[in-house]
């Protein structure tokens, strides 16, 4: 059988945030379609591995290649496709503060050229109804929850549905309820849209319920890569103690 | 030593503090001459930064012709020459008053605005969204506002030196007795159209100053609230800085084009 080519591979990363080093080296392939749930500690390196994804920090080494070209090297000009292919939910949401949550939700539409304010409408109540937030169109962004927020920056994600979508702990601060449905979303995302995902997040209920992949952030690597049976078995501490959530230290 | 390293990193930000506002403002002269303009904002823009601005210009250039007047008026009147105050400040008002009056007002009050949004924006990510979504922080903030900016400035400042002279007819002639006719004789006499002309060279300036500073200051924002806080104070003093002494080196170049008197 012939080998697909990944879709994103990413060699040899390396990063620094003044004198800390947050990335050393870091190597990973991510195949079209698939959802890569990307574990570690907070402060790890994580988010900043995502927005090196998206061209919105660039490395001091190592090459990051989407669809066979290189981005690391690219201008903010340049790096306009390639945004456009690739979406990004922020942490915290980043909505607009001066729009409300339908401008919010319609400004990709807008923004790549959609004039017409029934398809808009229709759109954005689509993508509002997917992440349960029908009703709340007219609100401003200041005056929703953290959780509502974010299932609004989702909708905004998913309105023009990219090639590949990467979720900052898309998950935290939800209740069980709502993250089941941001899972579920992820899930369908996948399976009808074919959707290529990468997730950051620290919730191992919703990492069982979407990974196809898992990898372990450790260090400023990759220390695991493989799928939900192995990171189960694994019996390495460093894994264990982070699946099983445990820090190692005594309480007296 | 320590004095001279410090002369040296000073002058260093100085200039590294001048290229970005130089890139800033070749980048949003290249986005405007590539047509990525969005009318809409641009409107918007207009209303925020022209239409809001009017009644803080109008004030300070009218309580600032009120008072010149009163002042020349009072000089004036030993030497018997009270008619010149019409003309002396119609020109003041034009050719300096008006555009760094207006320039510094709108400094204040729009510049400080679009450094604490945009640096807000900045400080929250929603700058990084914008680009995320494949939209130039450029083209869509600081295009629309230089554009605003450029349109509205001539405009105020025309009208700060206007209701200046308004409100210098108006004590000169109704407050301290000089005949009207003659006020109204000399300082069309004296006052050319190139002196409006100088007001409104000035005044595409400073709009220039006012809007790549604010812009500038504002996506360069970080450490959150304190960040912005800081980045809103150094737009309002380096906008007028650089405004009071722009201001001397145009009018010495305006006066060879435009020479007074």
């Amino acid at each position: 059988m012939m080998k697909t080519e990944p879709l994103i591979q990413v060699r040899n990363l390396v990063q620094k945030i003044g004198a800390q080093e947050i990335l050393r080296s870091l190597s990973l392939d991510v195949m079209a379609g698939e959802t890569i749930v990307l574990l570690g500690k907070s402060g790890g390196g994580k988010s900043v591995f995502l927005r090196h994804l998206i061209g919105l920090m660039h490395p001091l080494s190592g090459s990051i290649i989407f669809e066979g070209h290189e981005i690391t090297t690219l201008t903010e000009r340049e790096l306009e496709p390639v945004r456009k292919k690739i979406g990004m939910l922020f942490q915290d949401g980043a909505l607009f503060d001066s729009m409300n949550v339908f401008d919010n939700v319609a400004f990709p539409l807008r923004e790549s050229g959609e004039r017409n304010p029934k398809i808009i409408r229709d759109k954005v109540a689509e993508s509002l109804g997917m992440v349960n937030m029908t009703g709340h169109e007219l609100k401003m962004p200041v005056n929703l929850s953290g959780g509502m927020r974010k299932r609004v920056a989702l909708a905004r994600a998913i309105i023009s549905p990219p090639d590949v979508i990467l979720y900052d702990e898309p998950t935290a601060g939800l209740d069980p309820i709502v993250s089941d449905s941001i899972n579920k979303l992820i899930r369908h995302l996948q399976r009808e849209l074919h959707v290529t995902s990468i997730v950051v997040t620290h919730d191992m209920v919703s990492c069982y319920h979407i990974a196809d992949r898992v990898a372990l952030l450790n260090e400023g690597r990759i220390y695991f890569l493989g799928n939900q049976q192995e990171l189960r078995d694994s019996t390495d501490p460093i894994i264990r103690d982070f699946v099983d959530g445990r820090s190692g230290e005594t309480i007296y | 030593m320590a004095v001279a390293e410090f002369t040296i990193r000073i002058f260093a930000q100085f200039l590294a503090f001048l290229g970005q506002v130089a890139a800033l403002a070749g980048e949003t002269l290249l986005s405007i001459g590539a047509g990525r303009i969005r009318p809409r904002l641009v409107i918007q823009q207009i209303a925020e930064i022209g239409f809001r601005s009017q009644l803080v210009v109008i004030v300070t250039g009218g309580f600032t012709g009120a008072v010149f007047t009163a002042q020349a008026f009072f000089q004036f009147d030993a030497l018997n020459m009270e008619t010149a105050v019409g003309p002396v400040v119609a020109l003041s008002m034009f050719r300096e008053l008006g555009p760094v009056l207006a320039g510094v007002m709108v400094a204040g009050r729009v510049g400080a605005a679009m450094t604490a949004e945009i640096g807000t924006m900045k400080v929250t990510q929603q700058i990084d969204a914008l680009r995320a979504l494949a939209v130039n922080p450029v083209d869509y903030l600081v295009v629309p506002r230089a554009l605003a900016m450029f349109i509205s400035m001539p405009f105020l400042v025309v009208e700060c030196a206007g209701f200046g002279i308004l409100a210098s007819y108006y004590v000169g002639v109704e407050v301290l007795g000089i005949q009207g006719a003659y006020f109204f004789a000399n300082t069309q006499k004296f006052s050319e159209s190139s002196d409006i002309i100088m007001s409104l060279v000035k005044g595409f300036f400073f709009a220039a100053i006012v809007v790549f500073i604010s812009c500038r200051e504002g996506l360069e924002a970080k450490n959150g609230a304190v960040g912005v806080g800081r980045a809103t104070t150094a737009t309002v003093v380096n906008c007028s800085l650089a405004i009071l002494i722009v201001n001397f080196f145009l009018t010495m170049a305006l006066n060879i084009v435009f020479p007074a008197g």
